[in-house]
């Protein structure tokens, strides 16, 4: 089987459409970055309070605000979060709720709020959805319904587990009712529960904070690492090829997460850490195509001396077509599946991972090979000489016989 | 079959049994539940997977500078009275920003020399340079102050390490943060409701026992006003403790403190949740054997003196020194049972030298953790099944054996884990679902390249040689470039993201291995069963 042979692509001819469809990208990106949403940041950049909630039943986010509205805290925003059908809100407060002298005070006044019409109701009772595992072991052994003796302790602990398995693993976090211990654990327990444990709606599931100076220091890191990533890439690169192969490479790069961050801007999504990881990410991959186009391009010029460099990367483009695509294709399957099934968690990643991958195999073909062609012509028109052969020898097939494997590690 | 291919042959299979150890141990059983469960422990899961607490944590250093820069003054206050040096007043002009800087005023300028010396003699840690009008200022040396910070930064570790473990928590992990300046990662497993956690961490337990001089005083007002207005110089006034769960609400107290203290924290050998007389929860300590006889000496002087049990500065009781108490005491305070086993705990395991202050907080809960796990293996058994798959349907028999490489790239990958005892987080179940979709770009580089060879006519063996020999450099290449931009996302990355980094780079650095060698070993050995001028599939 074989998708491409024997392709003839007047890549570089088409050179100025590459080009306006790259500049609308990037000017609809910066243009969002500069007036409409700007970078939109996540908590881990700018600070503040997040807190995940799953619900029993589907959450109504207005009236979830009214509680929490009432409550004093009146900045709270809440939005509906993940699949429909997970029933979870995100109520989120921003970074002057979330002072560094008293990080959890925002979290613990949401948390409160949301107990208060349930936990009126039920006065001095705990709430099983949001008990840890600590507290039902300690209730079961001073009740002992079970009546047990010198084991107490192991056992309990182990039904504490067994209950708090049942909620959390079974039931995501969540019990409708306490009924719904029935046949997980004894009778008699569930009903000595039942005195002194009501179920609320919620569970919490996830909680993040963070104060204002963790905010500025991960700024202050996301944006350096990515300017040593892309420092490195260089770096490499010019010194594996000619420096003006790494300038090509590493402008490329800066495009496709330049792009990458403006469409996040476009589709206001959160840029988190994650979303910086997968961006270095692509930072290292996107190169990949480009450095297998290079790599021809290089063989080539040996090979097709009196061709100029124009047709020689056109040439060596659609003879690379079918591994870049078929390389950015299965990886772009793999990060697919990841966006398709990985959760909501990793959303924001693998949406970053499915654009960087298109946006990286496009410009390798559209916009690092002619950065080469339009440097050695403004070279040709101030009467220097073309592009230089490269500085590695070997691998090329015009020598007598291929290089082993080893003999070329010896080189690397 | 060719010696060579069998002995590579060997190493193969070799190596694939010794990463599989790495995954498994010993396996607790064959079922495919006694495999889960022996490969849950050698392979770490991270907090985001397991659920737990996060916590960043800043450690207030100047607190300790300030505390030794006190000490300078008194010493320098006691050395200046016994040389006879005259002096207008000593100051800390700017504790807040400056803790290190120690302004004296009014030394008469035929006694500099003197002065000079005594701290040349006595605070070694300080140099003094001169002012205007006299006055000199006397600061912590740079080397000494930043001694002095990372010092402050070690014990806090090691006294939260005590109270953590003394809570029980399994694998936590506590160390310095290195992106920030003085500031300690914390990371509990399981700790679903950190809050009693974080108070038992944050708690100072700086205890001190000192004379009381008066009080108790309803207002510092009050206090000023017994004393005429003026406080003696060698005492404080200090806020006792005020309850919620006092009957009468009388708001506030206040205490005139000595500044000296009898025994400290550090004079302590134990402590342990007790009673007092009247049979309320209380903590009793035990003083070391230097510690007793400082505390027998102190109460023989002061019979019928008041006696005061100050924590982090608050003023938690004050009793009359009935007879000289050699080397045991109680504490109480209207505590609950869990305040004083908490407080034991905390006295135990001796101060914080500096107080802490949180700055970031994440808590995943375990039932996030278990969806976490699931959806994750869930996208990367679609994501390699379309994978293996694909590259089947595209390279028949040589889509087998990238197949064969590629599984073997996994288990070397988690193998790595398992021995390195790296931390599996989410990201990093991402991170191996991305080592299997660019793991396999080797193999369709070499295979590309090897059909392009047959194409121009040469025979299989021929191509299969130069597939690899071509395709090699620029895997290099392109594993070099990824993993470069992993590494650094390794160095800077905490938690999760590492976790990624982590399981990019083994993914990738294996990939090297099965890709390239033992691919062209299987390309070799199936080479070496065919007539010559069969055809490959590929």
């Amino acid at each position: 089987m074989e998708f491409f042979r024997n392709t003839n692509i007047d890549f570089l001819g088409k050179k100025w459409y590459f080009l306006a469809f790259s500049l609308v990208f990037s000017v609809a990106g910066l243009l969002s970055m500069g007036f409409w949403h700007g970078i939109p940041l996540g908590v881990d950049f700018r600070g503040g309070t997040l807190v995940y909630v799953k619900y029993a039943h589907t959450p109504d986010p207005s009236a979830i605000h009214n509680e929490i509205d009432r409550a004093g805290l009146k900045n709270a925003r809440v939005q509906r979060y993940g699949v429909t059908s997970n029933n979870e809100v995100l109520i989120s407060l921003d970074i002057q709720e979330t002072s560094e002298q008293s990080l959890d005070k925002g979290k613990t006044e949401i948390i409160q709020a949301l107990e208060g019409n349930v936990a009126s109701a039920n006065a001095g009772k705990q709430d099983l959805n949001n008990a840890s595992s600590l507290a039902l072991t300690n209730y079961l052994l001073e009740k002992d319904p079970l009546h047990l003796g010198s084991d107490a302790n192991p056992r309990y602990t182990a039904i504490a587990k067994a209950i708090v398995d049942e909620r959390d693993k079974v039931k995501s976090g969540v019990l409708g009712s306490i009924d719904e211990l029935n046949g997980v654990v004894d009778g008699a327990v569930v009903a000595s529960i039942k005195d002194g444990f009501f179920a609320s709606d919620f569970g919490i599931r996830n909680v993040e904070i963070v104060g204002p100076q963790v905010g500025q220091q991960l700024r202050k890191q996301a944006i350096l690492a990515t300017l040593y990533s892309l420092a490195g890439m260089l770096i490499y690169l010019a010194l594996r090829f000619e420096w003006i192969y790494g300038v090509a490479a590493v402008l490329t790069v800066f495009h496709d997460t330049l792009i990458t961050v403006g469409i996040f801007s476009l589709l206001n999504r959160e840029i988190s850490l994650t979303v910086i990881a997968a961006i270095l990410t692509l930072i290292g991959y996107s190169n990949n195509d480009t450095i297998v186009v290079f790599d021809r391009i290089r063989e080539n010029i040996k090979l097709l001396r009196r061709e100029n460099l124009a047709d020689i990367v056109n040439k060596s483009i659609n003879q690379t077509l079918s591994r870049t695509i078929l390389t950015a294709g299965l990886t772009f399957l793999t990060v697919l599946a990841l966006f398709l099934f990985g959760g909501e968690v990793l959303r924001g990643f693998s949406l970053a991972l499915v654009i960087g991958i298109l946006i990286g195999t496009y410009s390798s073909i559209a916009i690092a090979a002619p950065i080469l062609v339009a440097y050695q012509e403004w070279r040709s028109e101030r009467g220097k000489k073309p592009i230089s052969m490269p500085v590695r020898t070997g691998g090329g097939p015009n020598q007598p016989k291929g290089p082993t494997m080893r003999k070329e590690k010896v080189k690397v | 079959m060719n010696k060579n291919i069998t002995w590579k042959l060997v190493v193969i299979v070799g190596i694939l049994l010794i990463f599989m150890f790495g995954i498994f141990g010993n396996p607790m059983g064959w079922s495919g539940k006694g495999l889960v469960a022996s490969m849950r422990d050698q392979i770490h899961l991270g907090l985001d997977l397991r659920g737990g607490t996060h916590l960043i944590l800043q450690v207030q250093v100047n607190d300790a500078v300030n505390v030794d820069s006190d000490n300078a003054i008194a010493r320098l206050k006691e050395d200046m009275r016994s040389r006879k040096i005259s002096y207008a007043e000593i100051t800390k002009p700017d504790p807040v920003n400056h803790p290190e800087a120690i302004v004296v005023k009014g030394v008469p300028p035929e006694q500099t020399s003197d002065f000079k010396n005594i701290v040349t003699d006595r605070l070694p840690d300080y140099e003094a340079s001169s002012g205007t009008e006299n006055s000199w200022t006397v600061s912590m040396k740079p080397q000494s102050m930043s001694d002095l910070k990372n010092r402050a930064v070690t014990q806090a570790i090691e006294t939260i390490r005590n109270r953590i473990d003394a809570l029980g928590v399994n694998e936590p992990v506590i160390q310095e943060h290195g992106l920030g300046a003085y500031q300690i990662l914390v990371q509990l497993p399981g700790v679903d409701d950190p809050a009693r956690v974080k108070e038992i961490m944050q708690s100072t337990a700086m205890l001190e026992i000192k004379q009381s001089l008066g009080g108790p005083y309803s207002s510092e007002e009050q206090a000023l006003q017994d004393k005429g207005g003026v406080l003696p110089p060698d005492a404080v006034l200090m806020p006792g403790k005020t309850s919620a769960t006092r009957d009468n609400e009388g708001g506030e107290s206040w205490y005139l403190i000595s500044r000296a203290s009898a025994v400290t924290g550090r004079d302590l050998r134990t402590a342990e949740g007790s009673r007092d007389e009247n049979g309320q929860p209380a903590v009793r300590f035990i003083l070391t054997g230097d510690g007793g006889r400082k505390f027998y000496s102190f109460t023989s002087a002061h019979v019928g003196d008041y006696l005061a049990v100050v924590l982090d500065n608050k003023v938690q009781e004050v009793a009359v020194i009935k007879e000289p108490i050699r080397d045991t005491g109680i504490i109480n305070g209207r505590f609950t049972e869990q305040q004083v086993q908490d407080l034991a705990m905390t006295l135990r395991s001796g101060a914080l030298p500096a107080g802490i202050k949180y700055l970031e907080e994440r808590t995943v809960g375990p039932s996030l953790g278990a969806d976490s796990i699931k959806s994750g293996v869930r996208a990367a058994a679609v994501g390699m099944i379309a994978v293996l798959a694909f590259m089947l349907i595209y390279y028949r028999w040589a889509g087998v054996n990238a197949d064969i490489a590629l599984v073997l790239n996994l288990i070397i990958l988690l193998g790595f884990m398992g021995y390195f005892g790296a931390v599996l987080t989410l990201p990093g179940i991402a991170g191996v679902i991305l080592t299997v979709g660019m793991g396999v770009d080797s193999n369709v580089l070499i295979f590309e390249r090897i059909r392009e060879e047959l194409r121009n006519g040469k025979t299989p063996s021929s191509a299969v040689e130069q597939g690899f020999a071509h395709a090699w450099i620029t895997i290099v290449d392109t594993h070099v470039t990824t993993i470069v931009s992993a590494a650094i996302l390794f160095i800077f990355g905490t938690g999760p993201v590492k976790g990624f980094a982590t399981t990019l780079v083994f993914g990738l650095a294996a990939n090297l291995f099965t890709a390239v060698f033992v691919s062209r070993v299987i390309f070799d050995w199936v080479l070496s069963r065919k007539q010559r001028g069969e055809a490959l599939s590929i």
